[in-house]
C-alpha cells in the first residue's frame, strides 16, 4: 500500500509531515493506519487444502465456507464477534476486595464516539450490586416540603431526556503524574473515560414535586451498593441538567453502571454520578464525605487541597498510533484520537509531529456536541523518522488543554485527581510507539 | 410496564398516554378511556419522619446524625486487629489498603501525607465512612459502640486524642482535625 506523495493537499501545514484537515474530505485518500505490534509483518495464512470439487452451476469452490453452508440461529441478545473476544475492558482490582478497583475502557480497539455500554470503564468501591427492581427506591428527603420515595416502575413514566455525554472518573490518566511515563496501551493509562446516551428524568422534576426549602443549596447522594457511596452536590447543578437515568444506549443501565438508577451529572467527574441511586438529601451544606475530602481532592505543592473540582477540563489523546500499535513503514497515516470537555463543545483540536513546536488543525467528525466525545482525525507523511505526536484540544469557553510541565508546575506531582494534560507518544525508527515525556 | 400490562382497557389507555408523552393515567387497566392529564406526574409517595429516619445514614460535621454509644482506644484496639489490620497493616500502617495513620498536622511539602491525621479535616467522616462501608467484607455489622472504639483507636494512633479519651456523639464531634482548613473549594462555595 502506497499512498501517492505528490500534489498540494501533500504538503505538510505543521512540523514533520502533519498535512491539512481538508484531506478528509476527499474519499478517494487511502490512508496507513498503524497496526498491531505482534502482528505488523506476519505474512499471509496459507491457504487451505483444496475444496472438494463442485459442480459447474456452484459457485466459485474458493469462497470462503460460511458462504457455503448456513450461519448461526437468532440470539436474544448479540454478542461482538468470537474473533473479537480480546477487545475487552482492562481490570486493574484490589487483590484482597475483588471488587474495589476499576476496570478500563480499551480506547486503543474502538471507533467512533460511542462506547458499547459492556466496555464502559469501571470504578467500583465494594462491587456490583444485584438490586432486585421491584425492592429499589429512590428517596427524597431533607430541606424539603414534603419527603418523597420513588419506585423504579413510576420513574419510568415520568416525562424523559438524554445526554449524549463522556463520563469520566477524576482519577482517569493518574498515571501522568508519574516521574516516569508509563507503558501500556493507551486505554489502560487513559481509559476511565467512555462517552454514552444516559436517558432518565430530570432531576428537577422529582425535586419540584418534593418542594425545595428556598435556604437549600446542597444535595447529599448515596447510592445502594455496600460501599453505600455518598457525595455532595450543589443543588444548583442538580436543578440545571441532572437526571436520574434509567438507560444507558438505549437500554437499562447496566448493573455495574448503576441499574436500575443511576445520578449523571453532565460534565462533572465519574464520582458524583452515583451508581445505585438510593437517596437525594436536600441541605444547605456539604456532608464532607470521605470520598469529598481524604479522596477526590488534590493535595498541591502549598499543602493545600482543592476541593469540589468537579468539572473534567478539556483533554484529548491519540488513539491510533498509541502504544502497543506499530508504524508499517513510511506512508500517509491517519491520526486517530477523541477529544472531550466537561465545559462543552470541543472547537480544536490541533495535532503536532515534532512534540509541540508546530501544530496543524485536525479534522474534527461530526456530531460535535457538547461534554461529548469528538473524534479528530488528522493526516500524517511519516517519513520513517523519529517523531513526537500530540494533540491539544480547545474548548467553547477558550480553554486550552495544558503541557505537561505546565500542569505539573501548577499542580505539583501530589494531586491525584484531574490529570488532562497534552500526552506524546514517541515514534521511533522502526515504528515503536512510546509514551514519553516531551 | 407498558408492554407487560396489554389487556384491551389497557391498551386503550396506552394509546391515549403516548399521545400525550407524559400522562399519569398510563398505569391502571380499567375499561374505561379516562381523560388525558397535563402536566408532570406526582408520583412520588410521601414518607413519615419515622420512614425518613430508617433511610437516613448521614452524619454531618457538626455531629447531627451521630448514633449514641461510645468507646476508647483501649476498647477500640482489638477491634481494629480482628477487622482492619489485615489490610490496612499493623497500627494502620498500610498494607494492600491505605495508610491510615500520619502526624497530626497538616500536609507541607516535606510531608504530603493524606493519613488521617494529616489530612481528614473531620473526624466525623471516619466513623461515618467506617459505619457506611467497612469493613468491607460485611460493612454495616458494627456496632455504634465499636464504631466510636474503633474511631477512637485511629485517632489516638493519629495523635489527636488520648488512648483513654470516651469518644461519643458530643466529644467526636467537638474535635478539630489539623487540616480542617486545609481545602480550598474550586467548583462549588
Amino acid at each position: 500500500m502506497t499512498a501517492d506523495l505528490s500534489g498540494d493537499d501533500l504538503i505538510p501545514v505543521a512540523g514533520n509531515g502533519i498535512l491539512h484537515r481538508r484531506l478528509f474530505l476527499k474519499n478517494t485518500l487511502i490512508l496507513a493506519v498503524a497496526g498491531a505490534a505482534g502482528t505488523a509483518f506476519v505474512a499471509e495464512p496459507e491457504a487451505a487444502a483444496a475444496p472438494a470439487p463442485v459442480p459447474a452451476t456452484g459457485i466459485d469452490p474458493s469462497s470462503p465456507p460460511w458462504m457455503h453452508k448456513p450461519g448461526l440461529p437468532f440470539t436474544g441478545y448479540g454478542k461482538p464477534s468470537k474473533f473479537e473476544a480480546r477487545t475487552l475492558r482492562n481490570i486493574g482490582g484490589n487483590r484482597d476486595l475483588a471488587g474495589n478497583g476499576v476496570s478500563w475502557t480499551p480506547l486503543e480497539s474502538l471507533e467512533g464516539i460511542i462506547t458499547p455500554s459492556g466496555l464502559h470503564f469501571e470504578r467500583h468501591h465494594n462491587g456490583v450490586p444485584e438490586i432486585d427492581p421491584a425492592h429499589h427506591r429512590l428517596v427524597i428527603h431533607g430541606a424539603v416540603r414534603q419527603p418523597l420515595s420513588f419506585t423504579v416502575d413510576n420513574l419510568l413514566r415520568y416525562p424523559m431526556r438524554s445526554h449524549l455525554i463522556f463520563l469520566e472518573c477524576g482519577g482517569n490518566s493518574n498515571a501522568g503524574w508519574h516521574s516516569e511515563p508509563i507503558q501500556r496501551p493507551v486505554g489502560s493509562f487513559h481509559g476511565l473515560v467512555s462517552c454514552s446516551e444516559w436517558t432518565g428524568v430530570p432531576l428537577s422534576l422529582l425535586l419540584d414535586q418534593a418542594g425545595i426549602d428556598a435556604k437549600a443549596s446542597w444535595v447529599i447522594a448515596e447510592g445502594a451498593d455496600a460501599a453505600v457511596m455518598n457525595v455532595s452536590l450543589p443543588l444548583s447543578k442538580l436543578m440545571d441538567d441532572a437526571i436520574v437515568a434509567l438507560y444507558q444506549n438505549g437500554e437499562r443501565i447496566r448493573p455495574e453502571n448503576g441499574y436500575p438508577l443511576r445520578l449523571v451529572v453532565p460534565g462533572w467527574e465519574g464520582v458524583v454520578n452515583v451508581k445505585w441511586l438510593r437517596r437525594l438529601q436536600v441541605t444547605d451544606q456539604p456532608v464532607m464525605a470521605r470520598n469529598e475530602t481524604a479522596k477526590y481532592t488534590e493535595l498541591l505543592p502549598s499543602g493545600k487541597a482543592r476541593q469540589f473540582t468537579f468539572v473534567m477540563e478539556a483533554k484529548s489523546l491519540i488513539t491510533s498510533p498509541s502504544p502497543g500499535l506499530k508504524m508499517r513503514g513510511p506512508n500517509v497515516y491517519e491520526i486517530r484520537g477523541l477529544a472531550w470537555s466537561g465545559r462543552g463543545k470541543i472547537t480544536k483540536v490541533e495535532v503536532s509531529a515534532d512534540g509541540g513546536k508546530s501544530w496543524g488543525l485536525a479534522a474534527l467528525q461530526e456530531p460535535v456536541l457538547s461534554r461529548c466525545f469528538t473524534r479528530f482525525r488528522s493526516a500524517w507523511a511519516w517519513d520513517g523518522g523519529p517523531a513526537v505526536l500530540k494533540s491539544r484540544a480547545t474548548d467553547e469557553t477558550g480553554y486550552v488543554q495544558p503541557e505537561r510541565d505546565v500542569l505539573v508546575a501548577e499542580r505539583g506531582r501530589d494531586g491525584y485527581f484531574h490529570y488532562n494534560a497534552i500526552v506524546a507518544w514517541g515514534i521511533d525508527e522502526d515504528g515503536k510507539v512510546a509514551h514519553v515525556y516531551a | 410496564m407498558f408492554m407487560r400490562d396489554f389487556s384491551p382497557g389497557a391498551f386503550r389507555q396506552i394509546v391515549v398516554g403516548l399521545a400525550l408523552m407524559c400522562a399519569s393515567a398510563v398505569a391502571l387497566a380499567g375499561d374505561a378511556v379516562k381523560a388525558p392529564t397535563l402536566g408532570t406526574p406526582q408520583l412520588g409517595t410521601p414518607m413519615t419522619a419515622e420512614e425518613i429516619a430508617k433511610w437516613d445514614l448521614t452524619i454531618f460535621p457538626d455531629g447531627r446524625g451521630l448514633p449514641p454509644g461510645k468507646g476508647t482506644a483501649v476498647e477500640g484496639k482489638a477491634i481494629f486487629e480482628s477487622q482492619c489490620a489485615s489490610c490496612h497493616g499493623d497500627g494502620g500502617r498500610g498494607a494492600t489498603a491505605e495508610e491510615l495513620v500520619g502526624e497530626p498536622k497538616p500536609p507541607s511539602k516535606d510531608n504530603m501525607s493524606k493519613a488521617i491525621g494529616s489530612y481528614w479535616p473531620y473526624a466525623t467522616t471516619l466513623f461515618d465512612f467506617t459505619r457506611r462501608s467497612m469493613p468491607p467484607g460485611a460493612p454495616g455489622s458494627l456496632s455504634a459502640d465499636q464504631l466510636y472504639a474503633v474511631t477512637a483507636f485511629l485517632l489516638h494512633a493519629n495523635g489527636i486524642i488520648g488512648e483513654k479519651d470516651e469518644m461519643t456523639a458530643s466529644t467526636l464531634a467537638k474535635i478539630k482535625m489539623p487540616n480542617r482548613d486545609g481545602f480550598v473549594r474550586v467548583d462549588a462555595k
